[in-house]
């Protein structure tokens, strides 16, 4: 029953309103849970505004994940085939022949003989392997199926010069190549095209009418930096070609148009350039003031160019999204005074009733750091579906690194902490007697 | 009885522009627990000053003051803020609930600045509620409630730490004649069971319910007396 409900009290018979049992003894200032809980409560009084002042936050972090994404993916990509070309590995291209003072070009007249693949290890210690390629565009059928791709003629170190694995079978042996067996090693493109579902290995394929024994098939590669389909080629032994596929005059019967070196682990690639550029020097009898005979690319070197080139990509993102973020920043820091400023009674209230202005300096940091947090959060997700969006229309590959959403999430915690720390040190510093008269 | 607030040559000073405001100069007062002491005076005579100061909102630029035999004067912040939760309890002329919250979880705030887990919080508020005679409108709004009705709420949540002190600033000065009157029979009814109050108006008949009055005038008491408290007469809220 309600004890001031009671009518008038007579005289002598007065009404007391006895205290509260002594409070219990708590933990003292302000718990974690509970300012999260006042943080929310004022955030979640504010929808709208706390909304559109997360939005900037949320487009910051929402275009650094997209582009991150994006970045990620074309690095991604590029190393991929770069690395499908094979670690230490230096091609030769021959070509600058000239002919009474014209020079011809690069690869115009085969100047790489089937014999330099040979010598190079043998001259080179530092080199591992070494091996003479000759490519020509046939014609291959099997059944009645055809395909127009790459023959591929080479020594069988060329497989590992290269890395290539295998899917089924196996690659020709030294053997076989020293034989002129008629054996064929295919790519995954070739494979697809010529047998489809149907397992190769074993089956008879036909180039310029000449039946050739399928013993291997190749691990898909996919594009070379180039972007070429490393997969649509078919490879066999050099002098099975120059038998079979690719006769040629008597002059070019041992010629190769580029030779695959392979350097063993831990040597200088540059060393090894210079040592091979020597070695042609001599064996084309290159006079001293005359330019080199061949050209020697480093693949490490374009790939290093190209990673380098990622990076910068890449910090010019950071920069454009540190950029992004410092504004929304602002924006937190300047919603936050307001706040400040439209609950100075409220600040006034709750320094009167108990709280320290550590308590009150936390309560405003916390809502900081969710308006950051919350607008991080769904610049996130946003950034997330938007690389998935890129990736499915643009048809560009993307990549989220796992790293990056952490890196996102401490950077908007980071944010609100920064800009939040300002306002929030000039709640806690507030006098609670002006703070309870601000009007 | 002992005295629970002890003052000694109590000074505020502060500077506006060029000139030295002397809000108070030198007060000895001593009030015993238990007592219901009025500080009347016109604004400017150092009333809410002093109540500041006893409060531990504001600290003195020179003096003594002691809460209980314990000297504040130059207590740090964090001690201030800790005796405020413990210690004292605050009545305000507007009410100052926090307009989203509904009256129970305004009359917790107290208790969760004192570090008190939410069960025991929720209990003690309702517990304080019905003390002020709202245990029926604890989940009503300060929007939803009449003035009188917030200022018990208000009432509830400074005695819902079980203070030592209670302090108002003129707790009617926003309220009819006839709800000030309920106020002030509350106020009589928390005293009869031995809470000791300090009310600060300037209405000659609202501090006509205290049993002592203080008189301001230029930072200084110019008069001191017990009287024979007016009695409230107490209407259903």
């Amino acid at each position: 029953m309600n004890v001031l409900a009671r009518p008038p009290a007579a005289a002598g018979e007065e009404r007391t309103v006895t205290p509260l049992p002594p409070l219990p003894h708590g933990q003292g200032g302000l718990s974690l849970p509970e300012a999260l809980a006042a943080a929310l409560a004022s955030l979640a009084a504010n929808k709208l505004r706390a909304a559109l002042t997360s939005l900037g936050i949320f487009i910051g972090i929402a275009a650094v994940i997209a582009t991150v994404a994006v970045g990620a993916g074309a690095r991604e990509r590029v190393l991929a085939s770069i690395q499908s070309l094979g670690a230490n590995l230096l091609l030769v291209w021959g070509g600058n022949v000239r002919m009474g003072g014209v020079s011809l070009g690069a690869g115009q007249r085969p100047n790489l003989s089937w014999d330099d693949a040979q010598a190079i290890p043998r001259e080179i210690p530092a080199v591992a392997m070494a091996a003479g390629v000759v490519r020509q565009q046939q014609q291959t059928v099997y059944g009645n199926q055809n395909w127009s791709t790459t023959v591929t003629a080479t020594d069988p170190d060329w497989f590992a010069i290269h890395e290539w694995s295998l899917t089924e079978g196996r690659f020709f042996t030294a053997e076989e190549a020293a034989a002129g067996r008629k054996v064929v090693v295919i790519g995954a493109t070739v494979a697809e095209n010529l047998f489809g579902d149907e397992s190769p290995i074993g089956r008879e394929i036909r180039i310029r009418a000449t039946p050739f024994e399928v013993i291997g098939l190749l691990a898909r590669k996919g594009q070379n930096p180039m972007g070429q389909d490393q997969d649509d080629t078919v490879v066999m032994p050099y002098w099975t070609a120059r038998r079979s596929v690719m006769g040629a005059p008597r002059a070019f019967a041992r010629a190769v148009s580029t030779i695959s070196v392979k350097v063993h682990d831990g040597e200088s690639m540059r060393e090894v350039e210079e040592q091979l550029r020597q070695f042609f020097r001599q064996r084309h009898r290159v006079a001293a003031n005359e330019p080199d005979t061949v050209s020697i690319r480093n693949l490490s070197e374009v790939a290093a160019t190209m990673d380098g080139a990622a990076r910068t990509m890449s910090l010019l993102l950071a920069g454009a999204a540190a950029i992004s973020l410092l504004v929304g920043g602002i924006g937190v820091m300047n919603i936050m005074l307001v706040s400040v400023t439209e609950r100075t009674r409220e600040i006034g209230l709750r320094l009167a009733v108990g709280a320290r202005p550590r308590d009150i300096l936390r309560q405003f940091l916390l809502e900081a750091v969710l308006l950051a947090l919350f607008g991080g959060l769904a610049g996130i997700l946003a950034g997330i579906a938007a690389s998935h969006a890129i990736a499915a229309f643009a048809g560009w590959p993307t990549v989220i690194p796992p790293q990056a959403i952490l890196i996102a999430v401490a950077t908007s915690v980071l944010t609100g902490l920064f800009f939040g720390y300002y306002p929030a040190r000039k709640a806690a510093h507030l006098d609670p007697i002006a703070a309870l008269r601000h009007e | 009885m002992a005295a629970l607030i002890e003052t000694e040559d109590l000074c505020r000073h502060y500077r506006s522009g060029a000139e030295m405001v002397r809000a108070l100069d030198g007060v000895d007062l001593r009030i015993e627990a238990g007592s219901f002491v009025a500080a009347m005076g016109p604004s400017g005579s150092g009333k809410s000053t002093f109540l500041h100061i006893v409060g531990c909102l504001d600290r003195p630029t020179r003096g003594r003051y002691r809460l209980a035999g314990e000297d504040l004067a130059q207590a740090s912040v964090d001690h201030l803020a800790r005796i405020r939760s413990r210690r004292i309890g605050f009545v305000f002329q507007s009410f100052h609930l926090l307009p989203r919250a509904d009256a129970l979880t305004n009359v917790e705030l107290p208790m969760i600045y004192a570090g008190l887990p939410r069960r025991i919080r929720r209990e003690r508020a309702a517990l304080a509620l019905e003390k002020v005679g709202l245990g029926h409108r604890m989940g009503h709004r300060p929007n939803e409630l009449s003035g009188g009705q917030q200022q018990r709420v208000a009432i509830a949540r400074a005695i819902v730490n079980g203070p030592d002190l209670l302090l108002a600033d003129e707790p009617t000065g926003a309220l009819d004649t006839r709800t000030g009157e309920e106020i002030m029979a509350l106020f009589q009814a928390l005293h009869r069971a031995g809470t000791t109050i300090l009310l600060v108006t300037h209405e000659p008949e609202i501090a006509a319910y205290a049993s002592r009055l203080i008189r301001f005038r230029d930072g200084r008491v110019i008069e001191d007396r017990v009287q024979e408290p007016r009695r409230a007469v107490e209407v259903a809220p």
